[in-house]
Order: C-alpha cells, then structure tokens, then sequence
C-alpha cells in the first residue's frame, strides 16, 4: 500500500440479478495509464463509479491514493477527476460556463475562475467554442470539454471512461496525445476502453475484464506472450482458394489455420517463427497466389480470444453515441 | 477527411498550454452556501439558454387566475370582484404548489445526465446541487406569484394591507414552495422517468390543494372533510397570505406555516440526501 494509486481487494457490485462487478482486485501503481479493457457489459464503468465514490460496493475494499472509497470518499473526491462515459458536462450551458461553474465549486474566485477556463479552452483547442452550448459541439469538441472539465483542478488520478469510443481517428489521436501529456506531467490515468489497439497504445499495464472479473493483467507484451509467438496473416487473390490454403498452411506450420472475416484472409498462430518461410513457399508452389502476408505479434483480439473463448468484437454494440 | 466540418482544425495539441493548465493551483474549499449559491447560478444560466422552461410558471398562474375568477366567482361569491378578493391569495398559493411540482420532473431529467455523476464526484458538501437547484427555483416561483399578483390587479383586485403585506406573504410563499419542494426531490430521485415524477406529483398535489381553504370556505363543506382541511398545511398557508394580503398578521397561523416548512425539510430533506447518495 502507499506505493500504489488504486488497490481493490473482492470488489463486487451487483444490480439485481446482475453481477455487474464480480470480485475484481486491482493494483495499479502511481504514474502512467493503466488501462481496463473489456466489451459491452464487462463492468468498465460500473468498477470506475465505485473508486470514484458514486457507486457503493456490495463487497470488498478499495483504496484510491491510499483512501478508502466508502469511508474517506470526500479525501478521494477531491485528489481525483473523472471523466464519464456519457456527456459529463452540463449540455445547456456553454464550454465556458461549464469550466466556470466547476472552477467555482472547487474554490476559485470568479475572476481565477475565468483565466483558469480560458487556459483549458485553450489547451483543449477550444477557444473558438467557449461561448457555444456543448450540445452543440461535434463528438470530438464534446470528449476534449469532457476531459477539459476533469482537469480544473489537477487531479492526482483521472478516470476517463471510453474516452475515445465513437471518435473519428483523427480525434482519437488527439484525445491520445492529453492522456500522454498528463501522464508527462505526472498525473496518473486509469482508462477504460472497448479498443485493443488503444489499450496496447496507451496503457503501461493493462487488465482485461469480462462479465465482471479480470481475466489477465499484464503489459501489452506479457499479455501477447502468455497468447504465443505471433500470427500469420495472409491474404489470397483468389478467395476461393482460401480452403486449399487453409489445408496448406495447416499441413506446414502444424497449427490450424483460422479464416479471417476477410473472406479471402487467413491467419494461423505460429509456434515456430522458421517454418513461415516454407509455409509461404509452400502456397506459391500449390499455385495459391499471396497478395499479401504478415508477421505479427498477437493482437490483443487473439489476446481476448483466447482469454475468454470468444472474440471482444462479437459483442454487439449496446450503445450507438 | 472532411473540410467542411465547422471543428477547427486544431493543430497539434499546445504542449506547453497543456503543461501550463496541468500546473494548476489548488485553491481552498469553498463552503456550502458558496457551493450551494453555485448551483443556483447554474440553474439561472439554464432558464438563460432554455427559456421554454419559464412555460409552466407564466401559463399556470395565467390559466388558473382567469378560469377560477370567472369560472367560480359568481356562483361560490355572488360576484366574481367579490370573489376575486377572497380568491387571489388562495390561487396565489395554489399556483406555486404548482410550480413547485416542476422542480422535481426537471431534477429527474437533470440527474438522469452524465453530469450528475460529475456534480457527485466533486469534493462539495453534498447536498449543494439540490440546494441550488432549488434556491434556483425560487427565481422561477417569484416570477409566477409575480404574474399572479400583476393579473390580480388589473382584474381589480385590492390587497388591504398595502405593498408590505403582498412582500411579506410572497417571502413566506417562498420559504414554504422551498421546503415542500424537497417532497419532490424525494420522488424524483425513487420513481425512475419524468412522467411518472409528474403523475405521482399531481396525485399529491391535487387533494392537497383542493382540500383546502383555497377555493371556497370550509364551513360549507361536510364535518369530516373539515377536520382534512384544518391540518393541510395548505390551508394555513393560504390563510397566512390572505391575511398579510388585506392586512392582518395571523402570528399563530404564521407559526403554523414554519414549523410546517421546518418540519417538510427535517423529514424529507435526509431521506432525499440518503436517495441521492445511493443512487446508482
Ligand atoms: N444502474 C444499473 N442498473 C442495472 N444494471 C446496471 C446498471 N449499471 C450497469 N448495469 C449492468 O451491469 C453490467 C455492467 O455494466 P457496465 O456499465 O459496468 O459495463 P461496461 O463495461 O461499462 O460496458 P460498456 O462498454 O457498454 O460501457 C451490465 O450488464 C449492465 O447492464
Ligand atoms: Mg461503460
């Protein structure tokens, strides 16, 4: 303890019949982005709304900068930001406002208030938007105001909760560079998030949940390589071919290969990186013409797949926003 | 990618702006009026952009002021002038129970939002959101008894006890619609959509206003029903403003109306904070 900014022990939430949370222990140490990667339903937001004081949990502890969650919530309430998953500023009101109202409730007087937003619009690149209602912003304007808002007072630890989902990339990147940013200047972040590649991206150290329970944590590379050395990825000319190749890549490397959704793709784990020469010779000499191949760590969807028996994406999308 | 968009394309994220914003000062709490009297500000900055808000307290008091002058006042008064004169303070009243209803349907709605979550989050005394939403009601109920009063008098109606006496029933109306409206903070924060916030808030409202001294004198109505009426707070409230209003101080009744203000808050005042800090 003290070393670490969140530590959880049984964390379990329910809502019903619901085991929303499940028994999840967290440590995640002071510094850098630790990101919590699950589906639709996992429990993402539910676990963040418990350290972030809103939710009770039904069992178990959690210590967030050494304070305890239900019995020193004003000490965590006021060392962390968070950032929602659904519009966690006032829509009605204008970015500005909303950076004031919040500049005011923790303390500024009016007139530090006011700079403090303009430096946050600012370095949000909001500037132009100040005066304009945020239910006017575009999605990318509305998570930047999102974040923005957590960030009035400097907050120790950030939660940011699916901060980039429905974003176009360009936004995502952006919303990317301030959470590397405040990790730089020393605040530590906690982020959820559907999309593996952005765990991998962003986070140092990464827990996988799924229906309410962490089922891996690790850095990126610990997580790839409890999965295996990598994957082949191959893409034929000829999508017909694609069972004939199967049996091909199967018969050299000694693992089956698997279709990709891609109908003419392909992909097979590798056990040993030598034979994906031969295998690949072995396809141009049962005249499989290859329009392209790749040599890849495991992507955090084998990671997934092999995790939980079942791919991240087949999740149907709950939330259209 | 798409040029059109209105967003500017910002460049690459301002580094030292970030640097500079992340540097911040961590000014000293601020105490529960200060935080309280934020949220009300909030409140009125939300009539600012949404002015559609303002409906219900110009057209219940319109609505209800013309249709009971006319609609009754013959028949329960002999002449609707006569009537006029026992019935304003009463639709006064009547009125901004009204109003009051409406603080809970737009808690509902409110607190439904992602930004409750943020309120929730922040290291202010906890009930400062409520409080301020509500003392931004007060603005929205002056302005309903406002028009009540203004309609009043061109329709002819005289208060006896002069201006002194309109300001001090309106001050009491106000301390009451503040302490009963936490009954509909409560039941916005149980029943789960804004419709059945507004269905069960009328299934209150109109027993409690209409069994009461309001629209007629209780001597005509049966024994039973009598005893209802004298302990609905309503009926001492409306008492209390007709007679500030033509120019009498009912102290006791006026004692009435406070202790039952005080004691609206004292009951539902913590189970709404218990709601609020339950809620999922
Ligand atoms: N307030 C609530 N009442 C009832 N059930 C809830 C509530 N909040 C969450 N749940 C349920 O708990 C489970 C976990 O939800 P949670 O929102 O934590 O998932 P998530 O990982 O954040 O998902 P998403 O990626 O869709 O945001 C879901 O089955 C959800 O339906
Ligand atoms: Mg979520």
């Amino acid at each position: 303890m003290g070393t670490f900014a969140i530590e959880t022990r049984g964390l379990k939430k329910s809502f019903g019949t619901t085991h929303a949370v499940a028994g999840v222990d967290l440590a995640v140490s002071v510094g850098g982005v630790y990101g919590v990667l699950g589906p639709n339903g996992a429990g993402k937001t539910t676990t963040i709304r418990m350290l972030a004081t809103l939710l009770r949990p039904d069992a178990g502890e959690a210590q967030v900068l050494g304070y305890d969650v239900v019995r020193d919530a004003r000490a965590v309430r006021s060392r962390v930001g968070l950032t929602g998953q659904f519009a966690s500023v006032d829509e009605d009101l204008t970015g500005v406002e909303n950076l004031l109202l919040l500049a005011r409730l923790l303390g500024y007087s009016r007139r530090r208030g006011r700079e403090r937003a303009t430096d946050l619009l600012d370095a949000f690149g909001l500037a132009e938007a100040a005066d304009r209602q945020v239910k006017k912003y575009s999605g990318g304007m509305r998570r930047r105001i999102d974040i923005a808002a957590s960030l009035v007072v400097t907050p120790e630890l950030i939660f940011l909760d699916e901060p980039t989902t429905g974003l176009d990339p360009r936004s995502r990147n952006q919303v990317w560079e301030f959470v590397r940013g405040m990790v730089a200047e020393g605040t530590t972040v906690l982020l959820t998030t559907q999309y593996l590649d952005e765990a991998d991206q962003l986070a140092d150290r990464i827990a996988v949940i799924d229906h309410g329970k962490v089922i891996a944590e690790g850095s990126s590379g610990q997580l790839k390589a409890s999965v295996g050395a990598g994957s082949l990825h191959v893409r034929l000319r000829a999508p017909e071919q694609r069972a004939e190749a199967e049996r091909v890549l199967a018969g050299v490397l000694e693992v089956p290969a698997e279709p990709s959704a891609d109908p003419a793709a392909l992909s097979a784990r590798i056990s040993d990186p030598e034979r994906v020469a031969r295998s690949l010779a072995e396809l141009s000499r049962s005249g499989i013409d290859v329009t392209e191949f790749a040599l890849g760590q495991p992507s955090l969807d084998e990671v997934f797949l092999t995790l939980t028996g079942h791919a991240a994406e087949e999740t149907p999308e709950e939330d259209a926003a | 990618m798409n040029a059109t968009t209105a967003e500017p394309a910002s460049a690459p994220v301002p580094e030292d702006a970030l640097r500079r914003v992340l540097a911040g000062e961590r000014p000293a709490r601020p105490g529960p009026l200060l935080t309280s009297l934020t949220f009300g500000w909030r409140a009125l900055l939300k009539i600012k952009h949404v002015p559609e808000q303002l409906v219900d307290v110009t057209m219940f008091p319109i609505m209800f002021t013309l249709m009971f002058t006319y609609l009754f006042g013959g028949a329960l008064a002999g002449s609707t002038q006569e009537y006029l004169q026992f019935l304003l303070p009463g639709i006064l009243v009547q009125a901004n129970v009204m109003i009051t209803m409406n603080t809970g349907i737009t808690l509902n709605t409110d607190i439904q939002k992602g930004v409750f979550d943020r309120f929730r989050s922040l290291p202010v005394w906890r009930p400062s959101p409520l409080v301020g939403a509500l003392l931004g009601d007060l603005v929205r109920y002056s302005i309903g008894s406002a028009i009540v009063i203004m309609l009043g008098l061109v329709l002819g109606f005289r208060p006896e006890g002069g201006a002194v006496g309109v300001v001090l029933s309106v001050v009491l109306l106000l301390v009451f619609s503040f302490c009963l409206s936490w009954l509909w903070t409560m039941l916005s924060l149980i029943l789960r959509t804004p419709n059945s916030v507004a269905g069960v808030s009328l299934m209150v409202m109109f027993p409690l206003t209409f069994v009461s001294n309001i629209f007629v004198d209780p001597k005509t109505m049966p024994g039973w029903l009598q005893g209802v009426v004298e302990v609905n707070p309503i009926t001492h409230l409306a008492t209390v403003v007709r007679g500030l209003m033509h120019g009498s101080v009912p102290a006791g009744e006026i004692g009435w109306v406070l202790v039952s203000s005080a004691l609206l808050v004292a009951v539902f005042g913590p189970i709404t904070m218990v709601l609020y800090r339950n809620k999922k």
